[in-house]
């Protein structure tokens, strides 16, 4: 029998029932995370059908898409959009009713979902992880099989605690080699869908693997794994080790002493097997990594800092030039023009890419070197309420503060403007989200992925630059 | 979820500068601001706001949906990569209050795929040189297209028929109706053995939260 991918593993781990015919299985689910934007009409669907919640002790809410960043301890009525008010009291009220362990806004534990579930230690290797979320793939960092899914099957799994899925294909990305220093795991996952395309890892379940991988933190796993969904893939896996063991150990839901041991042993099964069946393969040459930016619309539009905006009229493929053409129309580029020494006008750090301590570490850092250029607004958004306590606790608070940069609360915030963090027309924007589509940060904002290296510099420096 | 059998409808395509508009994302298809409802219906509005008004509010008259003889459209056709994006099942029940059952694209981003044949809509993959056909017979008012899901086949208007492939799995709960809870909820006795193994093979787990 050939080998197993640890894809593979973890689906054989959790099949339910399997339709032979259709392909279709019933999953079983290790953890089910939940937010208030993806989740009242599935309530809504539940109490109609008078069904219930199968295993609230495996479900976890938290508030985090519509929560404002400042004044939370004003708590939700003072939140001032109605709209998100009721959200967020809907979800108040459903968790209440069917008992599900839940981090309101203004908890110490609240954040954004995929900074808590790990924070907690919640998200642990081998699990299956589903939230009505596209970035649930950032768990995919331990070795945890998680995706997102949309409201209908949020309401399924409330109901039965399993998902009706179908097997994924196998892709493993190998990175060959170190990368060169100062290249983060941002640069690794922007450069990687720029190779690949958007589409890349349609109906793929991706594996990040090689040396280059090996190296990341825990943090840096993370921000790789979020973006899988930027190439097409639900799901990005990175096969647990000891830096994995060392970041879940001592968490407030990991396993304690005795079921550790048990845990682990079986933790340390899971990987690909050397004659594991791939149904695809990219290979990526870490070293050729540069630090990398977008310049357009689609996440897949990214070039090394030290590049030139494409010209349409260079490319053969009529599509993609026809993209670009109205990207390029959108952000307010020229063609051939260097991307460096690009003016902005507002600064993100923050998001479930790169919202995490050692992400604010990083950028306190650049903080240190300077002040917020004239003409900048730059806001530093944490996690959580846990990462923002260990910053203050570090004093980087003061470093940014000093130098000019917003301290915010914890949430979405900036990264997709449901809240009241949004770009105004026109405004030129370094964040370290996830997604630089059209009005994504705010109607006519234009948004240039970058890490949070990257972005404190722009903050810095005013420009878009190395 | 209503079934899907039969439609026969006009067809709209989404274009740029003449080509079918590649990597439509769900931003596109309903922004943020229309996310904070805690309904399923009336999400219309939001439908590619920001494509169907223009800057100061008023509607795009270039946007095909604001063209009186697409208005009607239950099918739309894209390119290349619909749906990418987030997972807001927003965008299939923006798409439905609009009236629009059909999506005809040479390929699909997963979840929205997956989103899609919850709610009864029909996601037809067909190749770009099809879907570009497609978007050629589609003149409005009286171009009426038909989309039967029990043979597979989309008829243009010109009368040229063209056969897809659909997972049989999907097309069985599309044609009926069924609802996925319903029938999970009869595998009971599986999930409850699923539990109480999972008792003994992964015991740490029953102690997470």
């Amino acid at each position: 029998m050939a080998g197993q991918t640890l894809y593979d593993k973890i689906w054989n781990q959790h099949v339910v029932s399997e339709d032979a015919a259709t392909g279709e299985a019933l999953l079983f689910i290790d953890l089910h995370l939940i937010h208030e934007v993806t989740t009242p009409q599935a309530f809504a669907g539940l109490k109609a059908a008078g069904r219930g919640v199968r295993r609230p002790d495996l479900t976890l809410a938290v508030a985090d898409h519509n929560t404002p960043t400042e004044g939370q301890a004003k708590g939700l009525d003072g939140v001032t959009d109605e709209a998100a008010r009721n959200q967020l009291k809907a979800l108040t009220r459903n968790v209440a009713e069917y008992g599900i362990e839940y981090f309101p806004m203004g908890h110490i534990n609240n954040g954004i979902v995929h900074v808590v579930g790990p924070e907690q230690g919640r998200t642990q290797p081998g699990m299956t992880i589903v939230c009505g979320d596209s970035h649930t793939s950032t768990h995919g960092a331990f070795g945890a099989l998680a995706h997102g899914i949309g409201t209908s099957e949020v309401e399924h799994v409330l109901a039965t605690q399993t998902l009706r899925a179908r097997k994924m294909k196998n892709m493993a990305v190998e990175f060959k080699g170190a990368v060169r220093p100062g290249v983060t795991a941002k640069d690794i996952a922007l450069h990687l869908i720029a190779k690949i395309g958007t589409a890349g890892g349609t109906g793929c379940v991706m594996e990040f693997r090689g040396e280059a991988i090996r190296s990341l933190s825990m943090e840096g796993r993370m921000t790789l794994c979020n973006l899988s969904i930027e190439g097409g893939a639900r799901a990005g896996l990175i096969a647990p080790d000891e830096v994995t063991l060392a970041y879940v150990k001592g968490r407030p839901s990991a396993p304690k002493t005795g079921a550790w041991e048990i845990a682990e042993r079986y933790w340390q099964t899971l990987f690909s097997d050397d004659d594991a069946v791939w149904d695809e393969v990219v290979e990526i040459n870490a070293a050729d990594i540069e630090p990398t930016v977008t310049w357009g619309t689609s996440p897949e539009m990214a070039i090394p800092i030290s590049g030139q905006i494409p010209d349409p009229a260079k490319m053969s493929d009529p599509v993609k030039k026809t993209a670009a053409e109205r990207a390029l129309d959108y952000m307010g580029l020229e063609p051939g023009a260097d991307l460096a020494g690009t003016p902005v006008q507002r600064v993100f750090i923050g998001s479930c890419t790169n919202s995490r301590i050692e992400d604010l570490r990083v950028a306190a850092e650049v903080a240190k070197s300077g002040k917020v250029a004239e003409g900048v607004r730059a806001m530093i958004v944490p996690g959580s309420g846990l990462v923002r306590a260990q910053a203050e606790n570090e004093g980087l608070d003061e470093v940014f503060r000093e130098a000019g940069f917003e301290w915010r609360e914890p949430g979405c915030s900036m990264c997709l403007g449901m809240n009241p963090d949004i770009l105004a027309p026109g405004e030129r924007c370094a964040s370290t989200s996830n997604r630089n589509f059209e009005g994504r940060q705010g109607r006519g904002g234009r948004t240039h992925l970058m890490s949070p290296y990257l972005a404190a510099r722009a903050a810095i420096t005013g420009v878009i630059g190395p | 979820m209503k079934a899907f059998t039969k439609l026969r409808s006009t067809a709209a395509p989404l274009t740029d500068k003449g080509k079918l508009m590649v990597n439509v994302d769900t931003d596109m298809i309903i922004p943020k601001q229309f996310l904070k409802t805690t309904e399923r219906d009336g999400l219309s509005e939001g439908l590619f706001h920001e494509l169907k008004t223009l800057p100061d509010g008023s509607p795009n008259p270039d946007f095909v949906l604001n063209k009186p003889q697409y208005r009607d459209a239950g099918v739309l056709i894209a390119g290349e990569n619909f749906g990418c994006g987030s997972s807001r099942e927003h965008a299939p029940w923006a798409l439905l209050d609009q009236g629009i059952t059909c999506v005809i694209a040479p390929s699909f981003a997963d979840i929205f795929y997956n989103n899609c044949g919850k709610n009864g809509i029909l996601a037809i993959t067909l190749p770009l040189e099809v879907c570009e056909a497609l978007a050629g017979q589609a003149g409005g008012s009286n171009s009426v297209f038909e989309i039967d899901l029990e043979t597979k086949v989309v008829t243009t208007p010109d009368g040229a028929e063209h056969s897809f492939d659909y997972d049989e799995g999907r097309r069985e709960k599309l044609l009926k109706g069924l609802d996925d809870i319903a029938l999970t909820l009869q595998s009971e006795d599986s999930i409850s053995a699923y539990e109480s193994q999972r008792k003994l093979s992964t015991p740490w787990l029953e102690t997470a939260s």
